[in-house]
């Protein structure tokens, strides 16, 4: 048999237990990195040169992370590891990757996608000023740099990362002014059943939780966001919020760390054509893969948070078995009882996952509540007032179609931001069920590309 | 003008000179450019969209906030750039005075 020639995007849990089992089944995969070092976003290294332990900077987690720094150290001489690349489109059988001004397509037999997730956002009136960051990027700042984003840190949103980001920043000496949670707590206990699919998950949660308390932070839930006040010369200065009794509750601060848990990065696989489906628990897109990561593609594999939101642990089962698809698929011999227990693992972490969207839901209701000048693209600052209006002037209640018309989503972030948020103003203002709304198209290049590398669309 | 940020820690690092919009400003080897700007002052840019000041969102290179320039014209992603010694950043593209005589 020829060379498979197998290609892993991303190089976070998922991607590096991929590249592992492609390695050992004796292939010497590439590996497209957007990182500097390997890692991803949840494992994520700081430069050469700090000093932290790891025990530091992840917390719990720091066996695990640890685990898989050192697996992909081994794996290294034996791949094609491409670090600071973007794969940016996919065409017939190639994946197109930019390094700086260098810009290659690379064919492949198959490829596996593990590109992550990126924060989910509500908007929320003065999400636009300076000193408001998503939660992955608040603790980015901390992990990787060493950094709190302001002196007086309001989190806000919903979600594991809003309790984990929030204790992080206490344990690393930062001065947290509050969590605000949009989901009410009495959730938790309806999720319970679904959450005890991982206990040993579930009882660090709960400790995030009480360490916060017993650190004397306002851990407030239920909450409705108003307004993040502020200038527009100085940025944020405070937050508002609505308390379930009706009470407005105004805190001072410098810095905002927002997000409502996390939403797949599904560029690539909308590129390679795979067929999506409505998730109506999560009211979100996500690409089809069945049991073991096949997308609706042939050749094309699915795994981690790029596929669905499963956590670290999720993804590096995920990735694992993605990898051995593939490998069943091109003819190699793969254990069929590993593959079996690996279906099983994810299957549990899975109905956590949904004890995790019971317990911490995406606010959609705020959608239609937002007040006409909030931004909701705070890419090209534009309103859901003017959203709204090409929905119903216009008629444009299909999610491209307000795009094109308004703008919304055709910004710097192309979507990643406003995308979902957006869906649910249309929605909301049209009378519409969010499926048919529809989703944002992704769109080559995946990411904005230097005019220096030249490239030809192909 | 103060930081946004604040350092935490890994203070024991090797300073860098490098330039704001020809102001001089320090930061630490190891810095992103964005937190070496966001240590000296509390913003990367001024929105061209009218509504004041940025200071990134994501830091991981996904929501596009950070970008600043070189005095060469170079777009750099702030969150995703290190910081080099030497380094002269611009907080708007250059060449904008050229745009404004041709129209």
């Amino acid at each position: 048999m020829a060379e498979d020639r197998i290609i892993v995007v991303g190089a976070g849990p998922a991607g590096v237990r991929a590249t592992e089992a492609l390695v050992q089944a004796g292939l010497r995969p590439s590996v497209i990195d957007e990182g500097q070092r390997d890692g991803g976003q949840i494992y994520r290294r700081q430069p050469e040169g700090f000093l932290r332990a790891k025990s530091e900077l992840y917390g719990t987690e720091a066996d695990r992370a640890a685990k898989l720094h050192e697996t992909f150290a081994h794996l290294k001489p034996k791949i094609d590891y491409r670090p600071e690349t973007l794969a940016w489109n996919i065409s017939e059988g190639s994946l197109h990757v930019v390094r700086g001004a260098q810009s290659e397509a690379l064919a492949y037999d198959a490829l596996i996608v593990a590109a992550g997730a990126t924060d989910r956002i509500m908007p929320v009136r003065g999400w636009n000023r300076a000193g408001v960051y998503s939660l992955g990027g608040s603790q980015i700042a901390l992990k990787a740099q060493a950094c709190a984003i302001g002196r007086q840190v309001v989190f806000l949103g919903s979600g594991p990362l809003l309790y984990l980001v929030a204790s992080q920043y206490v344990k690393a000496g930062a001065s947290v002014a509050a969590v605000l949670d949009t989901a009410p707590r009495q959730l938790r206990v309806k999720a319970l059943p679904k959450l005890l699919a991982r206990p040993d998950v579930l009882l660090k949660g709960i400790a995030l939780d009480r360490h916060l308390r017993r650190s004397g932070i306002d851990v407030l839930t239920g909450v409705h966001p108003v307004a993040i006040e502020g200038s527009d010369e100085r940025g944020v200065e405070a937050v508002s919020v609505r308390l379930p009794g009706g009470e407005v509750r105004t805190i001072a601060c410098d810095a905002v760390g927002l997000g409502h848990h996390l939403r797949p990065e599904t560029q690539l696989a909308d590129l390679a054509r795979c067929a999506f489906r409505f998730d109506a628990q999560t009211r979100q897109w996500q690409p089809e893969v069945d049991a073991e990561g096949r997308s609706s593609v042939k050749g094309i594999y699915l795994a981690g948070d790029s596929s669905r939101t499963l956590g670290a642990d999720g993804a590096e089962a995920a990735g694992r078995l993605a990898a051995l698809a593939a490998l069943k698929d091109r003819g190699h011999a793969v254990s069929a009882n590993e593959m079996a227990r690996l279906t099983k693992t994810i299957a549990r972490i899975d109905r956590f996952r949904q004890g995790i969207s019971e317990a911490f839901p995406w606010p959609h209701q705020a959608a239609a509540e937002l007040s006409d000048d909030t931004v909701v693209c705070r890419c090209e600052c534009i309103t859901a007032g003017e959203l709204r209006a090409v929905a119903s002037e216009k008629g444009a209640t299909e999610l491209n179609r307000a795009k094109a018309f308004s703008r919304v989503g055709m910004g710097r972030c192309q979507g990643r931001y406003c995308g979902h948020a957006a869906a649910e103003v249309v929605a909301a203002a049209a009378g519409l069920p969010l499926e048919q709304v529809g989703r944002l198209r992704g769109q080559a290049p995946v990411k904005p590309l230097p005019v220096a590398a030249g490239v030809a669309l192909p | 003008m103060t930081g946004r940020f604040v350092r935490l820690g890994e203070l024991d690092r090797a300073p860098l000179a490098f330039s704001i919009d020809g102001e001089p400003a320090s930061g630490l080897e190891g810095d992103t450019l964005l937190v070496a700007v966001l240590n000296q002052t509390d913003r990367l840019r001024v929105s061209e969209f009218g509504d004041g000041a940025r200071s990134g969102f994501c830091l991981m290179g996904a929501c596009q906030d950070c970008w600043l320039w070189s005095e060469s014209g170079e777009r750099l992603r702030a969150c995703t750039t290190s910081l080099e010694d030497g380094m002269r950043i611009l907080t708007q593209a250059p060449g904008r005075e050229w745009l404004k005589i041709a129209s």
